[in-house]
């Protein structure tokens, strides 16, 4: 059984090496070159002959058939290539003949440019895989490197960097004498570079300016073409690539710490979202709110449902699904809240730890309320466009997603902070925080301001679920996740003041996130549990305690 | 009153003695009637039942601390999984070549990781006494150490609950590792004799469930002989103004550590009790969530009520077992969540703590109707 | 026991060679999540990597616990790890919860499928349900079924399921052919002893055949397990696998792996030998 799989493998491994050969011109391992090329027998020339290898429907076929096409010149062949990325390009077996969809949907004879009336019986679709993936970046590399859009002319450069298809030496000198455009000029002088550092002929003094060109850029995939440099290259190229190795290698690990202060602050700011309503129940009313997790699941919830809607409503506003989750997730939790605190908490007060309990069963009930309305799995939740996708600042990967919750975070904390500092409301309940009888002797009906601030945090919890949908699981137990390490923030932060949980969230995020790399993700977990335990022995208040007689009661 | 008496009281007496009744009943059912007989108890109601009194002895570990002195750990479980473990090592050095890969000395876990050799700290566990004895001294030294620190600075209330169940979780998390050498997530098990005994076999399980209900008895008459003594009193004194007794001279702190690595001893004991009666150990035993669990048995039943502590574990487990298995499953969740809340509102005494105050304020009312009562009692009450 | 689901050799394996022989890979990033089964299935395949020449300094394992959130940092290596002049690919064991956001974070940082393909064990269709898998788009699965492979019989099956919990979107998956197969069988063993009494249903599983999902019959093996094909897929943008690869025929499982030291002369044979772990070095059964 196994000797026949290993043996096809072994045919098109052949066949990708007899087809690859003369760019290489190695000679071919014990293979039999002519049998292996033999769908490809009948004498069709030019693009015709190209175009015949997709009927085959064979992933090493497809991929030769790409380089065959591209390397026709041949006005049809961008649109055929770009038909195959897009997944428009399909065959009939039975009449051997190519098709793609064009723009409006129209089936076209790919050979002879015209519109087809009746669809084959047999139309299938060109498959695609990664191997084939790369041969098409690899093709429009080298087709669109002077098109007209700049993003694309950019992109052509990356692919190129990347395939260091030696093929494309010429077309690539031509669209660096033509560009204007300085970033994407630059993109294709080291794309250039690549390709003569991997190619056989190049000269050595062409090679060791090539490495120079490399090395300037410096980031990984800079590293990874230099640190497989083909065998074969002379001695003072691997020389100089091994020096540009080390000295990116270092210039990365420096910028690594930037990196990982950079994942501390996103993991950071995510701790700080999620206890930050946190900080003001407890710290306000003194109310250990076990079920504030389930308030931040409800938030993702909301957050799958609005995209729910939106998908079969109206697609259009997808992008815009998470502004409008903001607010709903804010009003739902925040109502929910407030019957909680109505209907249980309100019974409870001074009896903290009975408090505790309470809000536990209350998080079990709301976990199995989510459970069997929406079902035990994930939901999917998506992400609008202008969360994904990174960018660099220097050596350092900055996902917009990332970017996008610490902003966020910031923005609920000040709104937050001018809340309490510009509000009638806040102002009640920084006095009902530092004496409850005497404000309440001073007329304010604390028992709102308690109802109020309890729905405050609550919705804040909403809209924290609202950011970590898009980086965690959307399921009932989503708010499991992030209680403890909440009220560890909170009391590691000192009760009561906000800006000792922001301390406290980007504190424990960053010094998580520095430890990672030496204890492993678990390690660095305990090893800051274990810390946050020692600290609240040595301050039992917090960071930055309340001070006052207020405190003790 | 003899110290005996003050001890023994009627429902102490009630209780040892339908204690004692299940500990003889129960294994007698089980081994000596055939199993046709109307009166035969099954040997997984045996197991089943010496669960529920470990759960016992863990629910009356944390009335000591919470019901007496008023501290609510929320890491309970931790101490308790750590006696199961010290007894789950035991255990494990006792299945010797008979593992699936059959070496001598090291555990299979540790084969499969590829460990050329035993860690130290599994040294010594293959000795029964060497296992007791860090049954009791591995959550004892941790509760010392902890209680050592957190209550000499004071640390009290919600902030010492939130802590307890920051170290249960680190627990947690440790003993899930592989590399922590202690069988990651699957835990210990596939346990084979302890003592030379089978561990699946009829009788040994009956005997570990008298064990149990001896254990159990042996922890409530040490908790009442503490919580009837002037040590006792102190207790409830730091519980309701702790500042006040520093003040009068008593060291507080003091007392709270004594008490709680006592009472980390008895979970200890109930989780080693525990381990080899249902065949297995895992680090879900450190889960946070357990640990709430095990306080709302103590809530259910009546906290500062010793026996209550005992009926509620008995109860909600009872309760547990009977509707997770039914077609009531989905909702057990709904009701667990539903009694935490309607025992923090509507029965805070407990069960036995409201039939406690029912009884006395009915014994008073009629005292009070009675003319011959003394005016001084009336007083007093 | 029987085993319907897949043996190391049946997915892992596979797997593994279609990327070094389809992909060229040469760089290996193991991760799983810390427990026993991807502990085994990453001992199997670092044994079968070394023994095609490929070096330790090219595997790199990586063990996070259940559950695990923040994946910043060890993506972050995965591709510092990837940028090393050799074509690297990820063997993913993560299990559940944790595959949500790790592959969340694979999209922020832009790991595309091109560059560093990560395959997976124990992601389907499912679990795919749960994200949004435009920036997966070639990511890997290996498993014995997709429920994108086209036969009337499959077809039928996916017809009935989602008729049968009422959702037309609902997806079926590997682990539940393997029931399908499983029930089948327990099915024609009753018949064939006509008596439901379990040990009699034992000895006559073995060699029974059933009919799979994916147009073959899959047959009770000695050992327990049964032969199944392997499929290796392609993630869509539709959360479906595309086929990319599979085994020519079935593979029949193993129940020892022939790639590690310890249980290579190990086979399990319940029908002559009675014994689940026989050394046919010794002919003894019970294991070393």
């Amino acid at each position: 059984m196994r000797a026949l799989p290993d043996r096809l493998v072994a045919l098109l491994f052949a066949l990708a090496i007899a087809l690859t050969a003369p760019a290489f011109a190695q000679p071919a391992p014990a293979a039999d070159p002519p049998a292996a090329a033999e769908p490809a027998a009948p004498a069709l020339t030019g693009l015709a002959g190209a175009l015949a290898h997709f009927l085959e429907d064979d992933f090493a076929e497809t991929d030769t058939g790409i380089g065959e096409v591209a390397a026709t010149a041949d006005p049809r062949a961008a649109t055929i290539i770009e038909a195959l990325q897009d997944g428009r390009l399909s065959f009939s077996a039975e009449e051997k003949k190519v098709f793609y969809k064009d723009a409006s949907g129209n089936l076209i004879d790919a050979l002879s440019g015209a519109p087809v009336a009746a669809e084959p019986a047999d139309l299938s679709d060109v498959r695609l895989n990664n191997r084939v993936r790369r041969a098409l970046d690899a093709a429009i590399g080298g087709l669109s490197l002077q098109a007209r859009e700049p993003a694309k002319r950019l992109q052509s450069a990356e692919a190129v960097f990347k395939s260091r298809e030696g093929s494309v030496l010429p077309a690539l000198d031509a669209a660096i004498a033509k560009e204007t455009d300085a970033k994407i000029k630059q993109a294709m002088v080291e794309a250039r570079a690549a390709v003569i550092i991997n190619s056989e002929d190049a000269s050595e003094v062409d090679k060791l300016t090539a490495i120079g060109v490399v090395r300037a850029r410096g980031d990984q995939e800079a590293l990874n073409l230099l640190a497989g440099l083909p065998a074969g290259s002379p001695a003072s190229v691997q020389r100089a690539a091994r020096d540009a190795v080390a000295s990116m290698q270092s210039k990365l690990a420096a910028w690594a710490t930037v990196q990982n202060a950079w994942y501390g602050l996103s993991l950071g700011s995510v701790l700080l979202l999620a206890a930050i309503g946190l900080a003001i129940t407890f710290g306000v009313m003194g109310v250990i709110n076990m079920a504030h997790g389930e308030m931040v699941m409800i938030g993702a919830y909301v957050t799958f449902m609005v995209q729910e809607y939106i998908r079969t409503s109206s697609p259009a506003l997808f992008d815009y699904s998470l502004l409008i989750a903001v607010p709903i997730a804010f009003v739902v939790a925040g109502l929910i809240g407030i019957l909680i605190e109505q209907s249980v908490i309100r019974f409870l007060y001074g009896r903290p730890l009975e408090t505790l309990l309470a809000t536990w069963g209350i998080s079990l009930i709301l976990q199995q309320a989510v459970r069997t309305a929406f079902g035990p799995t994930n939901r999917e939740v998506g992400a609008p466009s202008w969360m994904s996708g990174t960018f660099s600042v220097g050596q350092i990967n900055i996902t917009y997603g990332r970017l996008w919750i610490i902003l966020f975070t910031m923005a609920v904390f000040v709104g937050l902070l001018g809340l309490l500092r510009f509000t009638r409301m806040g102002l009640e309940m920084r006095a009902v925080t530092q004496n409850r009888s005497m404000a309440a002797s001073m007329g304010i009906r604390t028992a709102r301001v308690d109802a109020l601030t309890f729905g405050l945090g609550s919705g804040i919890a909403g809209i924290a679920g609202v950011a970590l949908s898009q980086i965690d699981n959307v399921s009932p137990n989503l708010g499991q996740g992030y209680i403890i390490d909440s009220f560890l923030v909170v009391v590691f932060g000192g009760v009561g003041n906000l800006w000792g949980t922001l301390v406290a969230a980007l504190t424990l995020g960053i010094a998580n996130k520095f430890l990672e790399p030496f204890a492993g993700a678990v390690l660095a977990k305990i090893a800051i549990l274990v810390f946050i335990i020692l600290f609240i022995q040595k301050r039992p208040r917090g960071l930055f305690a309340l001070k006052g007689r207020a405190v003790e009661a | 009153m003899t110290p005996l008496m003050r001890i023994l009281d009627r429902g102490s007496v009630i209780f040892l003695a339908v204690l004692a009744a299940a500990t003889i009943l129960i294994p007698l059912l089980n081994l000596a009637l055939p199993e046709t007989s109307l009166f035969h108890v099954p040997t997984y109601l045996v197991a089943l039942f010496g669960k529920y009194v470990c759960y016992a002895i863990l629910a009356l570990s944390i009335d000591l601390i919470w019901g007496y002195v008023g501290i609510l750990s929320l890491g309970h479980g931790a101490f308790f999984a750590l006696g199961g473990y010290a007894m789950g090592m035991y255990l494990m050095r006792q299945i010797g070549t008979r593992g699936v890969y059959a070496n001598p000395i090291l555990p299979d876990f540790m084969v499969f990781l590829n460990w050329p050799e035993l860690p130290v700290f599994w040294y010594g566990f293959q000795h029964l006494p060497y296992a007791l004895l860090m049954v009791v001294l591995v959550p004892g030294a941790l509760a010392f150490v902890f209680g050592w620190f957190a209550f000499r600075s004071r640390v009290t209330g919600v902030y010492l609950s939130i802590i307890t169940q920051a170290l249960t979780f680190a627990l947690l998390l440790g003993f899930f590792r592989n590399d922590f050498g202690f069988g990651g997530n699957n835990g210990l098990t596939d346990f084979k004799d302890i003592l030379g005994f089978n561990v699946q076999a009829q009788s040994t399980r009956a005997s570990l469930f008298a064990l149990s209900c001896i254990a159990l008895a042996i922890g409530f008459l040490i908790c009442r002989a503490l919580v009837t003594s002037k040590f006792g009193k102190m207790l409830v004194a730091i519980r309701d103004a702790e500042p006040r007794t520093r003040f009068l001279g008593y060291r507080a702190e003091s007392y709270k550590v004594f008490v709680f690595t006592l009472s980390a001893c008895m979970a200890g004991v109930a989780g080693a009790l525990y381990v080899p009666q249902v065949g297995i150990i895992n680090p879900s035993e450190f889960s946070p969530a357990n640990s709430i669990e095990a306080v709302i048995w103590v809530a259910v039943g009546g906290r500062g009520t010793l026996i209550g502590a005992v009926i509620g574990a008995i109860l909600v487990n009872y309760a547990k077992t009977t509707f997770t298995s039914g077609p009531l499953a989905p909702y057990w969740l709904f009701m667990l969540g539903g009694l935490f809340v309607a025992v923090t509102l509507l029965l805070p005494r407990g069960v036995v703590g409201t039939w406690q105050w029912w009884t006395q304020k009915r014994r008073a009312l009629a005292a009070a109707k009675t003319p011959a009562a003394p005016p001084t009692t009336q007083a007093a009450e | 026991m029987f085993y319907t689901g897949a043996a190391p050799n049946q997915q892992a394996i596979p797997a593994v060679d279609y990327l070094m022989k389809d992909e060229k890979v040469k760089r290996w990033v193991l991760a799983g999540t810390d427990y026993v089964y991807p502990r085994t299935t990453n001992k199997i395949l670092e044994a079968y990597l070394k023994s095609k020449g490929v070096a330790q300094e090219d595997i790199m394992i990586n063990y996070t616990p259940f559950g695990h959130a923040d994946w910043q940092t060890i993506v972050a290596d995965i591709k510092k790890f990837g940028s090393a002049g050799k074509k690297t690919a990820v063997v993913s064991t993560i299990n559940g919860d944790a595959n949500v956001p790790f592959y969340k974070e694979l999209g922020n940082q832009g790991v595309k499928a091109k560059d560093i393909p990560v395959v997976a064990f124990s992601v389907g269709e499912e679990e795919l349900a749960g994200i949004d898998t435009k920036p997966l788009l070639g990511h890997l699965a290996a498993w014995n079924y997709f429920q994108s492979i086209k036969n009337a019989k499959n077809a039928e099956f996916i017809k009935n399921w989602q008729a049968y919990t009422k959702n037309a979107k609902r997806v079926t998956n590997d682990p539940m052919e393997a029931h399908v197969i499983g029930f089948q069988m327990w099915v024609k063993a009753v018949e064939k002893v006509k008596s439901t009494d379990p040990d009699k249903v034992i000895d006559a599983l073995p060699g029974i055949e059933a009919p799979n999902l994916t147009g073959g019959t899959s047959k009770m093996l000695p050992n327990h397990h049964i032969t199944k094909p392997v499929f290796i897929g392609e993630v869509k943008a539709d959360g479906q696998f595309n086929v990319v690869w599979k085994t020519p025929g079935l593979v029949p499982g193993d129940a020892w792996s022939k790639e590690l030291e310890g249980s290579k002369d190990l086979v399990g044979d319940w029908v002559t030998k009675k014994c689940g772990n026989f050394n046919t070095k010794t002919n003894k059964c019970g294991g070393a």
